[in-house]
This record gives C-alpha cells, structure tokens and sequence, in this order.
C-alpha cells in the first residue's frame, strides 16, 4: 500500500513538473507547421533563421501540413491549440476560415507594405484569396517529360497529355479532378474562360469525364508530390503532371533528361494561416512571425533555396540566384514571362462548391 | 443457533465479507489507472465517433428560427418558401454571420447539395448591408427612444412590454447575447442591431402594442426574400430549401444513407446517381482483397512457421531475425522498395525481360492496381500471420509425428490428421489478426494500388482529413466495425473463438 501510495505520489510530481517545464519553455517558442523536405528547408533559410536570430524566439518545426485542416480541427474540438503559424496552400486556408479555425488578418495594418512603399494590400492584390490567408508563394501545377522518350518532337502544349498516338507510354495525373477536369476540358476543344461554366452542367462534367476515359488506361495516379519526379526519373511515364518546384530540383539538382511544358500550368498559392484562439501572447508572437516572413525581402530570399514564385508583387525584382547551384532564378519562376504565356487560374470559390460532388464523382469514375 | 464470531466480537460472516470487500477496492483502486485510461483513450473515443455517424445538430443550432419557420412550409409545393421563413433567415443569418457559424453550416449543407457553400459565405457577407436599415430609421425618427441603447435595455427586462413583442423580445435576448459573447460589450450601451428592429416592424405592423406607440404605416416594407434572392438568386431553389429541412433534426440517418450509395431525400432514403456510387463496391472490394491478403498469408506463413518451429535453434533464430528485420522497418519504406521492385520498368520487370520470359513491350503490371496492393500488403502482415502460428507450432511435441509414422501413416497422412489440426488455433489467430489489420490499412494501398486496388479506409482518410466530411467518415468507420464484429461472430459459430491461440 505505501509503495502504491509513493508510486502514485512521485507519478503525480513529476506529471506536474513537467507540466511546468513545457509552460517554462512555451514561453519563448513557437511551433510552426509546413511541408518539410525541400520547401520546409528553404523556409527555414529564408525565414527562420534569420527571425530566431533577431528575435531570440527557437522555431519548432512540424511537418504536418498535409493533413493541417484534420488536425487544427481536432486541435480546436480539444481546445488546446499547438501550433502557432501553419502553412497551408489557398484552398485550405478557405475552408478553414470558412470552419472558424483560422483568424482573420488585415493585411494593411498587421504585414508589411511592400518595400517600394505600396500598401500590403495592393502588393499581395488578388492573392489574397481568404481572410485568413496570407499568401507566400505562387506555385504551379504543370507537366513534365522525358526528353529521350517523347521522339523527335518535343510537345509543346498540354493536351500532348491525351495524344497517345504521338506520345504513347504512360502518364502520371494528380488522383483528383482539380486541374484534371479543366485541362480535359481544354483539351476538348472548351475555350479557357468558359471552363467552369461548362464544369458546371451535368453534361460538361461527362464530357470531361469521356476526354479523361481516352487515357484512363495509361494514367498512374499520384497522391504524393513525390511520385512524378520518382516516376519521371525511373522512365516509368513519358510526362506528368506535378509541382514546378519539384520539376525544378529534378531537371536542375539531379540533371534527368526531363523538360517542362509550362502551356496551361495551373497557379495556386500556398501561404500562412494563424489559428483562431490562441492566447494574445502567442497570437502577438505569431503576427510578428508572420508580418517578418513575408515582407518584401524575405519572400525574395525564399527563391533563393526553391523554384517558387514570391507572392508580393514588389519581391519579383529582388528575386536573384540559386544559393548552391548558382543559377539565375526568375527564369524558373512559374510567373516568368516565358513560362506564364499560357496560364490557368484555379477558381478557388468554384471548387470549394463543386469540390464534394466533383471528387465523388471522380473516385467513383476511377474505380469503375 | 449461535452465530461464530471473530476475535473483534462481531459475526465472522460479516467480518469476512468486510475484509473482502476492503480486498476488491484496493484491487479496483489499484488498476483505476487503467480502466480510466482505458475508458478515456479508448472507449470514449470510439463512442464519440459513432456518434458523429448520426450527430447533426449544427442546422438546428445555427438556423434555429429558420428550422421553425420552415415546419409549415411544403416541399412538394414547388414553390420556395414566402416572407416568415425569409424573416427567420434573416436574423438566423445576421447573428450567425457575428459568431461566424454560417460559413461552417455551408460547408456542412455543401456536402449534400453542391453550391451551398459560396451561397452561404456570400449571403453573410451581404446580410449586414441589407436595406432593412430604414426600419431602425423609421424608429428611431419617430421618437428619439428607440435609439437609446438604455431604453432597450429597460423595455426588455419589463415583462409587460415582452409579452406585448414576444418575437422582438425572443430577437433582442439572442442579439444581446451575441453582443457579450463575441464583441465584449455591454448591450445596455449599444444600439440593437437591424435585424431587432426588423422584428419589431414586423410585429407593429401585425398589431402588437408597442413600448412607445410609433405609426409605421408609412414605413414601405422590404421584402427579405427579394434581399437575399438579389444576393443570390439559389435562395428560390427549392433544393436549397430542402436540403436544409431535412436536415434540420438534431439526429439524422443522412450519412448512414450516403454510406451505402443511398440519398436521404423528402421522402426516405433514394437511389444515388449510378455516376456517385462508390462506398458498396469498396466495401465489397475491401472484403474480398483482405480475404485473399489472409490467404496469401496463410499459404506463405505456414511452412516459414513450421521451418522456424522445427529447424535447430541456431538456424531457427537466424530465420527469426530475417522474419523479424522487415516487420520493424518503416512501413513507408518497404512500401517504397515495392515500388522499385514492381514497376514496369523496375527490377522484376527487367529481370523477367532480362532471362526472356516476357517481351520488352509486354512488360508485366504489377502495381498501381490489386495485384500491386495485395503483394506488398501480404509482405507487410506477414509477421503477424508467422508469429502467433510460430509460437503454437512450438508447443507441437515431435514425438507426434513420429508415434503417427511408426503406426503406419504416410507423411501426408501424418501432417494432415495429426499436426494440421494442432497448428489450427494459430491459423485462427494469424487470420483474425491479419484480416482486420488489412481491412483497415490504407497507407500502402494508396501508394500502390493505382484506382482498382484502394480500399474503404482511403475514403475514410479522405473525408477525415481532407473534406473534413467527419460524419461521413464516422459513419463508414461504424459499417466496418459493423462488419467485422459479423465475421468475429461468424468464426465464433464455425471455428469457435476459443480455438485460437496466440502462443503456449
């Protein structure tokens, strides 16, 4: 009995101080969420680093921006948030606003305006898709392919996608509908602005369906960032569709006979979301963060370490070489010129309607 | 009869039950720990997700005066609901906008009827601004009153002046609320809102006496139902409006329906579009794949089992341990190295090519579909088919055998009606184990099973952390436990659950 009484005793004593001894630590910390690999990298470059050293404040960094939506929800149904900033890309910024789970920002007086003097707002413009969002970089979604498979003509446009008589072999595609439907849309003769109108109908999303079903057989679905680049790399696709930054690192750091097709790439944006209900403390922390990381210069200096575009537009000019490779960066950007001749914007509010439906459908077309 | 007594003087029977009962406490005590543990990290979570399955009060909770509103409203009518269920929507809207629960009720709704999201975010964003804003003028011109935030105050807590404007009343309580609750303020020093004076407009002009008379009748109405169809012309959907009513119980058996490829409509549970169904196929499919994982496990773990029983000690552990390195690598990896094996253009592939088995165009599709998941996820649960059949194998006695040859029995024989049925129970329990770990894996059928070769728990990943859709998810989590209790009971009948053995 006594030792049961000691045992639970010393339990009980050393539960609470370390209880205390987190609190101690919390103080000067905050937990910051992102993608890890290469991206959390050139985040801890450019901004990380540099903020712990003005500020004192340690950075922990979780990779567990993949699933961050679950998380923050679960997090918040349990009342006791974690994280301080998190990264997430637009769309979830929206649904987490949307759920209550992120705060709202203003961007004119809690970030920084834009080193050429312009307003936050203005810098950032249409970017600013979410009240909670604070945009960080503009990716891309666009494909890849092997230049020693394709034959003597490289393709030049996106719907070399469907065309498997000049291109045959495999393809890797995204296991969603997003970028899927419109670029199977596009492909089949709809005209860019009028994509979501036609996405809209019944019959707009069959005829996208039968353009996908002309290729279904020769399609590897990928769910992870990874995979194109891997399937890429072994020759196991001719093309595929992943994130430009990924395609960068593949043709550039590990020199595979891959090119870009840049035609009909698909922005998104990824960026920064503060949770809703932290302590003021840790929310003044987090702000601080935040408006630091995405001023003009640092979100220059991100480009340095990974091929993504600054999402201000005063950072573009800034924008310089490669910290180890060495090379000049903006032509590598998804919004270079030469690369940005033929885009397509991501309708951000459409999906967040259509995305339910849209994905159900799709999982049932894909295992049929 | 005289009754023994303990050394204390009272009756032994009661004495001993005393001490044992003092005995169980302390043993309650002592494992209290656990069983709250237990009780709080298993029990409870279980039980609160199958509740999410049929938990649904967020329409209610958000939507309160509309739900009432909507009671008389008839969805077979054809026509979208009049003035009254706009009037609630209005307030419900206005005040949900504040707590910022509107947003949160259209991604709910959205799952059920596409577009409810972007019309309920766009409705909040405009409610604020609606032209309901000439009631509050008309008031406060009328006598200067109705603009003294005190005045309200006061009415609202005279029991006379509530019972002459019960709905206003009802308004003011929920906008006061609102007021503490999300901007810190205090109500007796802030001016209601539009919406409490949209409500007392409504209520004048049906007749209520007023705190202070005020003749409204020069007031021109606004009608709401036009002000939320100008927003977005969806509101005269009647879609729209029956999603939300039947929706509008607490409890609903709505994701329950979606989970079998059903769709709760105005009159019970419907057919989906053939062009959505999707869960019964991988239901089916999730079944019979984890079924054959088992069997592969089976065919493939019984003999490695029997080598590692029977072989000398030193061998045995050598063949242990290569049993045992896989099972403690990282999943991600082996499912990975799967990858490079099986690929078209991968080792497999290149070695069949290589040694000219299959033609360099007809190379073998080996992942990306059923054939890839079932073999990396036999490989995967291998283990815990080879162990507990390991450990029953070992309490074998060889003598067995040899007492069955020396009686006459041909090696087959001999296996077959003497070992086989010993090793049973560690057939059972590898299958048990094996099965309901594979019926609930999805990390390696998403990374190798292409379309064809997912299983249900990708979809209940899905919907746990990418659409948020946690009702849902609930609800395919209940069928499958569901399921797998059946086949329990249903291997229970046949094979008997006291047959199984996980070692000795």
């Amino acid at each position: 009995m006594k030792t049961t009484l000691k045992l639970m005793a010393t339990s009980c004593l050393t539960l609470t101080a370390s209880m205390a001894l987190a609190d101690g630590h919390m103080a000067n910390e905050m937990t910051i969420v992102s993608w890890g690999g290469a991206y959390s990298n050139s985040q801890q470059k450019a901004y990380h680093e540099p903020y712990m050293e003005n500020t004192g404040v340690n950075i922990i960094n979780d990779e567990s921006s993949a699933e961050a939506v679950a998380k923050l929800r679960a997090m918040n149904e349990a009342g006791n948030v974690t994280w301080d900033v998190v990264d997430v890309v637009a769309s979830d910024a929206i649904r987490l606003c949307d759920e209550g789970l992120a705060m709202e920002i203003d961007p004119d007086t809690q970030l920084a305006d834009g080193d050429d003097g312009s307003k936050a707002s203005d810098d950032f413009g249409d970017l600013l898709v979410s009240e909670c969002f604070i945009p960080q970089i503009v990716y891309s979604t666009t494909v890849g392919y092997r230049t020693d498979l394709v034959g003597d003509t490289a393709p030049t446009e996106i719907c070399a996608i469907f065309d498997t008589d000049a291109y045959p072999g495999k393809r890797s595609l995204e296991k969603r509908p997003i970028n899927n439907m419109e670029w199977a849309l596009l492909c089949d003769g709809v005209a860019k602005d009028a994509v979501y109108d036609v996405l809209e109908t019944e019959e707009g999303q069959a005829q996208a369906f039968a353009k996908l079903d002309t290729i279904k057989d020769d399609v590897i679905w990928w769910s992870a960032g990874a995979d194109t680049p891997q399937l890429l790399a072994d020759g196991e696709v001719v093309m595929g569709s992943t994130y430009n930054g990924r395609l960068f690192s593949l043709i550039e750091e590990q020199k595979q006979p891959v090119a870009m097709l840049w035609d009909a790439q698909v922005f998104d944006l990824d960026g920064w979301i503060i949770p809703a209900g932290l302590t003021p403390e840790r929310e003044a922390r987090a702000l601080d963060y935040v408006k630091f990381a995405t001023d003009t210069q640092r979100l220059a200096d991100q480009s340095k370490y990974i091929a993504y575009g600054p999402a201000r537009a005063s950072s573009a000019p800034l924008v310089g070489k490669h910290a180890d490779l060495g090379i000049e960066m903006a032509p590598h950007m998804p919004t270079d010129p030469n690369n940005a001749k033929n885009t397509f914007l991501y309708n951000y509010e459409w999906w967040a309607d259509y995305r339910d439906d849209l994905d159900a459908k799709f999982q049932a077309w894909l295992s049929k | 009869m005289t009754e023994v007594l303990a050394a204390d003087g009272r009756p032994l029977k009661a004495s001993l039950n005393r001490a044992l009962r003092r005995q169980k406490l302390r043993a309650l005590a002592l494992i209290a720990p656990l069983l709250i543990f237990i009780l709080v990290s298993f029990v409870m979570p279980i039980a609160d997700m199958l509740f999410r399955s049929v938990e649904n009060e967020i329409v209610s909770d958000t939507l309160p005066r509309t739900v009432k509103a909507l009671e008389g409203w008839d969805s077979s009518s054809g026509e979208a609901p009049g003035e009254a269920v706009f009037n609630a929507l209005y307030t419900d809207m206005a005040l949900a906008t504040e707590y910022k629960s509107h947003t949160r009720l259209g991604s709910r709704l959205n799952y059920e009827l596409t577009g409810v999201s972007s019309l309920f975010r766009k409705s909040g964003r405009r409610v604020k601004r609606f032209d309901t804003d000439v009631y509050a003028d008309a008031f406060r011109d009328a006598d200067p009153a109705y603009a003294d935030p005190g005045q309200w105050a006061a009415w609202m807590s005279d029991d006379t002046v509530r019972a002459a404007v019960p709905v206003t009343a009802a308004t003011y309580d929920a906008w006061a609320k609102m007021i503490v609750e999300v901007d810190n303020d205090d109500p007796a020093k802030e001016e209601p809102w539009d919406f409490v004076y949209t409500a007392l407009y409504n209520e004048a002009v049906a007749g209520a006496s007023l705190p202070v008379a005020v003749d409204v009748s020069g007031v021109e109405p606004v009608s709401l139902r036009d002000q939320f169809v100008e927003v977005d012309k969806d509101w005269l959907d009647i879609d729209v409006w029956q999603t939300i009513k039947i929706y509008a119980p607490k409890y609903t058996n709505g994701y329950f329906l979606n989970s079998v490829d059903l769709l709760k409509g105005p009159d019970g549970a419907e057919a989906r579009p053939e062009s959505e169904r999707i869960y019964v196929v991988l239901f089916i499919r999730t079944m019979i794949m984890s079924l054959s994982i088992m069997g592969m496990c089976v065919l493939l773990g019984y003999p490695i089992a029997w080598l590692l029983a029977n072989l000398r000690d030193r061998t045995a552990n050598l063949l242990m341990i290569l049993v045992l390195l896989p099972f403690w690598t990282s999943l991600l990896v082996r499912t990975s190295a799967w990858k490079v094996l099986l690929q078209q253009q991968g080792v497999i592939n290149d070695v069949l090519v290589w040694i000219g088995l299959v033609a360099d165009d007809g190379r073998l599709q080996l992942i990306n579909n059923q054939t890839g998941t079932i073999i990396a996820m036999t490989h995967i649960l291998l283990p815990f088919m080879i162990l507990p059949l390991y450990s029953v194998m070992k309490t074998i006695p060889p003598s067995y055998l040899r007492a069955a040859k020396s009686l006459g029995a041909t090696d087959w024989t001999a296996f077959w009606r003497v070992y086989f049925p010993q090793s049973v129970p560690g057939i059972g329990a590898g299958c048990i184990l094996v099965f309901i770990l594979s019926i609930g894996y999805y990390i390696t059928p998403e990374l190798v099973g292409g379309t064809k070769g997912v299983f249900i728990s990708n979809r209940i990943a899905y919907h746990i952390s990418s659409s948020l859709n946690w009702g849902l998810a609930a609800a395919l989590g209940s069928i499958l436990l569901a399921v797998v209790l059946l086949l329990y009971w249903v291997y229970d009948k046949i094979v008997g659950i006291d047959n199984v053995k996980l070692g000795g």
